[in-house]
């Protein structure tokens, strides 16, 4: 008769689950169903939306692991995203199948994020972000130049993927596409984080000299975390190139790389949900503000002109105020949400 | 040949010499503690041992294979844990998550399992949960076992370091300064777990610490260093009863040495 009273683990599995109550995967199960019926409901603009968050999700969680778990600021993470893309763009037009571009993408570009990765060897925090910053301005140069391959300035033009036959050429069905590598890629990062592998990153991250008497080899191990962050940002610049069907190499530029940046600090540093959590939000900001512009427009006539040049500055100033207010993250604002009503409506 | 051999070892900063021909050794199954002023070199002594220094010239092989000719990492595989004098956990990690780091060395899967999580990074973490549980239970860290390491107290950190030493399971562990910052009850519980860290455990114990009464009362040897020099090694007794050693450290005036 008596029902027990929180959460009680019988064993370590079951500790380690990434859903480890009942509720939560209920609650994770009915979330994935709306989230899948959702784009019934929606025009295709704001499936398109759903698309991009998809695929930001995957270079915010990504940048994530490298720099939110193994301490290694990375300011080139556009440019990996964008190697992805143009490695897309090019095996595509080879004539390969998507179901091994996809992959094929994230190992060139897990080559070429680990060849960038090396100087941390030596350098650590701010000169490590000068370093990436250097492959950021590196690469954007070969996109922009090596026209054999990426087109230069004119950019390549990518068909839709084709997976067995069925084309995916519409927003629709790219949305149900990025949506399930998405998932993938965000349970890779959570798998590495429950293993030796993750707690070798934040054991980088918090004390490099512990770290090397417990036994973890630290060059090793930081090339591993730019392979792995690299590889998923390779997919996730894939996914790109397939979705937008034609890059050219000024998507890939220095804002793209402080964009992720701003996701990851604004969802929250070190954790898997914080990387998601900063990608929607990210993403959503400046449609929900060309939302808010163009209706205000509709009252205020004059204005909406200036409106919509202040939703630059509006974009900017929200980023500072949750920096001010929620320095930890929208992971840590869920955190405390979730333990208020726990209680509810008790206080403690 | 002794089980941990320090022989001649001579390290030198820009001409500051920290060791000049130190040697010394440990038996398996021994506690040594190496004691000194401060400034005497023992750190740097420590620092060779795990790799942080490499020596100028002079050996140190530990169960008959030479640390010096492997990377610090890889000493730990060979048999190798320390604790740090100051507090250098993994303040992100939590406790639980602290110790299993300190069993890296003993895991061995790879990449691969890492990401698929399946079967063998699944086996593997739950039987290193449990060797970690039996630390959690034996330095009775259970309260604390998901909390960050970083917002515990002083002397639960302690305890921690002491216990991701500990759960590498290694053959020698070298302990710096374990009671610095301590009240009496927990030097008195630290002392309690470096003997049964030695007796249960069966780790030889490499230990650095300005504790005196805690050092003559476990020790089966000391070693007092000064000016990077071995001023002394015998048993507590026959150190205690050094002229020199006295006159450089413990001081004589009443011959009462320097406890609590």
């Amino acid at each position: 008769m008596h029902g027990q009273c929180g959460l009680f683990f019988r064993t370590y599995a079951g500790e380690a689950r990434i859903f480890p109550s009942r509720f939560l995967m209920v609650s994770m199960g009915l979330f994935g169903t709306a989230l899948c019926l959702a784009p019934l409901a929606m025009n295709n603009y704001l499936v398109s939306i759903l698309c991009l968050i998809n695929i930001a999700v995957i270079g915010a969680v990504s940048l994530n692991l490298l720099t939110g778990f193994c301490g290694q600021i990375s300011l080139g993470h556009g440019a990996f995203f964008g190697v992805g893309a143009y490695a897309a763009a090019y095996l595509a037009s080879l004539g390969l199948p998507f179901l091994a571009v996809l992959p094929a993408a994230g190992l060139v570009t897990a080559a070429v994020g680990m060849f960038f990765g090396l100087p941390s060897l030596r350098l650590k925090g701010i000169y490590l972000a000068i370093a990436t910053l250097a492959a950021q301005l590196i690469l954007e140069y070969v996109f922009l130049h090596w026209d054999a391959v990426t087109g230069g300035s004119s950019g390549m033009a990518v068909d839709p993927p084709q997976v067995f036959g069925f084309a995916f050429d519409s927003d629709v069905k790219m949305f149900y596409l990025t949506l399930a590598v998405a998932c993938v890629c965000v349970l890779i990062v959570c798998n590495v984080m429950r293993t030796r592998l993750g707690r070798a990153f934040v054991a980088i991250r918090d004390h490099h000299l512990s770290a090397e008497i417990v036994g973890v080899d630290l060059f090793a191990y930081k090339l591993r975390a730019f392979g792995i962050s690299s590889f998923l940002a390779g997919v996730g610049g894939a996914l790109w190139a397939f979705y937008t069907m034609y890059i050219t190499p000024e998507q890939f530029g220095i804002g793209l790389s402080v964009s992720y940046l701003a996701m990851i600090i604004i969802g929250g540093l070190g954790s898997v949900l914080g990387g998601v959590f900063g990608a929607v939000f990210i993403t959503i900001l400046p449609e929900f503000l060309n939302f808010l512009a163009h209706h205000a427009g509709a009252f205020f006539t004059d204005i909406s002109g200036a409106l919509l040049a202040m939703k630059e500055g509006v974009f900017g100033l929200v980023l500072v105020l949750f920096l001010i207010f929620e320095p930890e993250g929208l992971a840590n604002r869920w955190r405390l949400v979730k333990a208020y009503w726990k209680l509810y409506p008790f206080a403690h | 040949m002794a089980f941990l051999d320090v022989t001649d070892v001579t390290l030198t900063f820009r001409g500051l010499a920290a060791l000049t021909g130190v040697g010394f050794s440990v038996e398996k199954g021994d506690i040594v503690s190496l004691i000194g002023p401060n400034g005497a070199g023992k750190t740097s002594m420590l620092n060779c041992i795990s790799g942080r220094y490499v020596p100028d010239s002079g050996s140190i092989s530990l169960g008959g294979a030479d640390l010096l000719a492997v990377p610090s990492h890889a000493r730990t595989k060979l048999g190798l844990s320390r604790t740090f004098q100051n507090i250098a956990l993994f303040r992100g990690l939590s406790v639980l998550d602290n110790l299993m780091v300190g069993r890296h060395a003993r895991m061995d899967y790879g990449i691969l399992a890492s990401i698929l999580y399946l079967g063998r990074a699944r086996r593997a973490e739950d039987a290193h949960r449990r060797r970690v549980e039996d630390v959690i239970d034996f330095l009775g860290l259970s309260p604390y076992r998901h909390q960050a390491a970083g917002k515990l107290p002083y002397g639960v950190q302690k305890r921690v370091e002491l216990g991701r030493a500990l759960a590498a399971e290694s053959d020698l562990i070298l302990l710096d300064e374990p009671m610095a910052g301590m009240n009496l009850e927990e030097t008195e519980d630290m002392a309690r777990y470096i003997l049964d860290i030695n007796e249960e455990w069966g780790m030889s114990v490499l230990l650095v610490e300005h504790d005196m009464g805690v050092v003559m009362d476990i020790s089966d040897k000391v070693v007092v260093l000064d000016f990077g020099r071995v001023l002394a090694e015998g048993s507590p007794q026959e150190v205690m009863a050094d002229a020199d050693v006295v006159a450089a450290y413990l001081g004589g005036d009443d011959g009462v040495f320097l406890g609590r």
